[in-house]
């Protein structure tokens, strides 16, 4: 049974694939969602607290980071709809490979995120932002990015697995938006009150922020968090994808 | 066991404190249309959705085409197709995608699952359709892809959870149709309905449901002679004469209901000419003007009613 899980996990793809080449207004959305923060901090809001220099140097890198933690609500979404759709009684009714469903939403969902972190480079590049490691620190930026976008992923999934209703999702929704905030995506810990800088430091994805700007050698960049940014996905991934793909199991009970 | 594809003993399910199964026993030929017959709430779909693999049991022995369905389930989901209550397909992609996507997961590969596919369409006559997102489609054709998506692989067991409910007449019939060429073809069908008729018209076995247990078990034909067979309905002009046709026409008076808001009563008949003419008759003689008078079979309520007013009279 197992000698299908990467054929069914490839169809499970398709049919995401399949989905957006039908809704291609859906992705647009998705994506020019991030760009329409990243130009609205970069313009409206101007200006970081603590940041000296060109506020777009810090801005981007920021934003990318920012963009993947909120991966994490598209991908509860789409599998609580998916959930709560006739279709996922076939599904597990058929001799498909278990969870299955679940690596397809989560290739379908990283292929998306890679798209937005294009999209947003892009808008970077146009605003004057710039990258000023080479080519093997951008390539490990991006990595960095998609590692820690990955470990959302999988976190969302146990959510809408748990949560199960689409009314809990839209709590869980707006539970995120602090918790990408409380980091340094937009300003440095150090001009925040001590405790509130604490917690900013504390937060996995300003490791990978500030990890991203010293790759990228933007400004708030800092060596030695590299390791944080690769260690601490990894460890939500050991936490959050087993308990997924048992609770997705126990469905049946 | 080669004659037996479904067997169902002591099966139990519980949701909290409330018993959705509450030791089922179900034996069911192989090759046979057996349906599976009750209100609302009696456990049909609890059944189904134990039978398919969706839901684990608390307690029984359950096994569907030769296999146990906790411990065996991946060789059961090989031998079976599900139509569910609520249709099973993807609302975003077409006809097509729905189809050739099953197939691939059937493992046919990737040519065999396109041609499949493509024959299923047509067969379930939705080839024109084929390319349309399912979600425009109409409640009897979304049926019936759903019907042609459980078909993929020719199953031994198919199981259809009320089928028709929602579906206007026409839907009914074509649904009706397929059924009866399956069961055909040899395939077992086990079918949940809360229509008597329904079950008359396509199975050869029907168990009666209620609060999650079978409560009788036989024959279309078998289960109304329960009841007492044929009635006969007669509406009168003036709710008044109630009483006065009840004593003179002749039928069996204990087995009599009336109902007075409807100018209605209504009794069982054995010979069902002989009882429409005496009917007729008696109320002619009498001078008690009728306005209609009909023979009709039992319906679900009063086999249900009959039935479960003999497991309260046991139980007292």
């Amino acid at each position: 049974m197992t000698t299908y899980a990467l054929t069914d996990s490839w169809t499970m793809t398709r049919r995401e694939l399949a989905h957006w080449a039908r809704q291609p207004v859906q992705i647009v959305v998705n994506v020019a969602f991030p760009v329409m923060l990243l130009l609205m901090f970069g313009y409206l809001v101007g200006g970081g607290r603590g940041v000296s220099g060109e506020y777009v140097d810090y801005l981007v890198p920021g934003m990318l980071a920012l963009t993947m933690a909120f991966g994490l609500e598209g991908t509860m979404i789409a599998v609580t709809q998916d959930l709560n759709k006739g279709v996922i009684d076939r599904f597990r009714s058929m001799p498909m490979a278990n969870g299955a469903i679940l690596v397809g939403r989560s290739v379908a969902d990283m292929l998306q995120s890679a798209l937005a972190l294009a999209v947003l480079i892009g808008v970077g590049l146009a605003l004057g932002w710039r990258a000023h490691g080479g080519a093997a620190a951008f390539l490990g930026a991006l990595g960095l990015l998609l590692l820690f976008r990955f470990a959302m992923l999988w976190i969302g999934i146990q959510l809408a697995l748990v949560a199960g209703k689409p009314e809990l999702v839209q709590a869980v929704q707006i539970l995120v938006w602090p918790v990408g905030f409380l980091s340094n995506a937009f300003a440095t810990p150090e001009a925040m009150p001590g405790w509130l800088g604490t917690v900013v430091q504390w937060n996995p994805m300003s490791h990978t922020a500030t990890a991203v700007r010293d790759l990228f050698g933007n400004q708030g960049g800092e060596a030695g968090h590299v390791w944080p940014a690769v260690v601490w996905p990894l460890a939500l991934l050991a936490v959050f994808f087993p308990l997924a793909l048992r609770r997705f199991a126990r469905l049946s009970k | 066991m080669a004659d037996t594809a479904i067997t169902v003993e002591g099966a139990r399910k519980k949701y909290g404190d409330k018993p959705a199964l509450d030791g089922l026993d179900l034996t069911v030929a192989r090759g046979a249309v057996h349906s599976v017959l009750g209100p609302n709430g009696a456990g049909k779909t609890t059944l189904v959705r134990i039978l398919s693999t969706l839901l684990r049991p608390d307690a029984g022995r359950i096994e569907v085409a030769g296999h146990d369905v906790v411990t065996e389930a991946y060789d059961v989901r090989l031998r079976i197709g599900l139509l569910g209550q609520h249709a099973a397909v993807d609302e975003e992609l077409s006809g097509y995608q729905n189809l050739e996507m099953f197939g691939r997961l059937y493992h046919l590969g990737t040519r065999h699952a396109r041609v499949r596919a493509g024959e299923l369409l047509e067969r379930f006559g939705l080839a024109d359709t084929g390319r349309k997102a399912v979600k425009q489609y109409s409640g009897g054709m979304r049926r019936r892809l759903d019907l042609a998506a459980s078909l993929i692989t020719e199953p031994e067991v198919l199981f259809l959870d009320e089928p028709t409910t929602g579906l206007d007449p026409r839907g009914r019939a074509e649904v009706w149709a397929s059924v009866r060429s399956l069961a055909g073809g040899g395939t077992t069908v086990l079918l949940t309905t809360q229509y008597l008729e329904e079950a008359d018209q396509l199975a050869d076995r029907i168990s009666v449901v209620d609060r999650g247990r079978v409560v009788a078990d036989g024959t279309a034909d078998a289960l109304k002679a329960l009841t007492g067979g044929d009635r006969i309905d007669v509406v009168l002009r003036d709710a008044g004469h109630l009483g006065a046709a009840v004593a003179v026409l002749p039928v069996p008076k204990d087995d009599v209901t009336v109902d007075t808001d409807r100018r209605l009563l209504s009794a069982p008949v054995t010979d069902r000419m002989a009882a429409l003419s005496g009917v007729v008759r008696a109320l002619e003689e009498a001078g008690i003007e009728a306005e209609d008078i009909a023979l009709r079979r039992p319906t679900l309520d009063e086999v249900f009613l009959h039935v479960t007013a003999d497991r309260v009279k046991e139980a007292a």
